[in-house]
């Protein structure tokens, strides 16, 4: 399964702003919270992300547990030519995730 | 020349991280919470900018500072006029009650914010 979402529209005109979604799923563990024995759960957050559109950076974000679980982000890119949107992000724990969407532009 | 912001110390060590010292000043900025949450583990946040996102006059950078949450620095955002709006939209959790402050820097250096106060009713579980 999938750890995360993206949601494009079809198609967008060149020029055009076009809304980004995308739903990652993470605990975004904070550090600070135990599970039901009582053991504290270490924090493990995504601590950035990165979304690159036809091989160029537009969007990062350096973040911390103070966004919430399965975390979500809407922008709004210029629609230019028709390519792949590509997010990468990394944990705490060093775990990288990957998700690519194709924006076709007309 | 505008005053700088009541709600952002230009002493505060984490407001210079980004500033280096510089004034923050008020508007452009428009920091969207609701004013009330029934519980802080996932409230949704939008973030707007007045800025044309042309490859001469853009923002650079959003900057979310908590009050009270243990990690203030709770997230920083960087874009460029690759985006056709200053504007993004997440969700925040936030440790109770309290003030957050969103801090832009635009392409030609200058800072400006808002600041939102929200009450969240039952705090994310970040205590001991």
């Amino acid at each position: 399964m999938s750890l995360a979402r993206i949601q494009l529209p079809d198609k967008a005109a060149r020029g055009e702003a076009v809304e980004v979604r995308v739903a990652i799923r993470h605990p975004m563990e904070t550090g600070f919270r135990r599970d039901e024995g009582g053991v504290r759960q270490r924090r493990n957050a995504i601590v950035a992300l990165v979304c690159r559109y036809r091989g160029t950076e537009v969007f990062r974000a350096i973040t911390s547990p103070g966004i919430a679980a399965n975390p979500t982000l809407h922008f709004y890119l210029r629609a230019d030519r028709t390519g792949d949107l590509e997010f990468w992000w990394i944990d705490d724990d060093q775990v990288e995730g990957t998700a690519t969407a194709k924006l076709l532009v007309v | 020349m505008a005053q700088p912001n009541a709600h952002v110390s230009t002493i505060d060590p984490l407001v210079r991280s980004f500033t280096n010292g510089r004034d923050v000043l008020p508007g452009k900025v428009t920091l969207v919470l609701p004013k009330v949450a029934d519980n802080g583990n996932s409230v949704p946040m939008t973030v707007k900018v007045d800025s044309p996102m042309t490859a001469a006059d853009h923002v650079r950078a959003v900057h979310l500072i908590s009050e009270k949450n243990p990690v203030r620095d709770m997230a920083s955002f960087y874009f460029g006029p690759h985006l056709a709006r200053a504007e993004f939209t997440s969700r925040l959790r936030l440790n109770g009650s309290q003030r957050v402050v969103a801090i832009a820097q635009l392409s030609d250096g200058s800072f400006w914010s808002d600041m939102a106060q929200i009450e969240v009713r039952e705090a994310a579980c970040t205590e001991e």
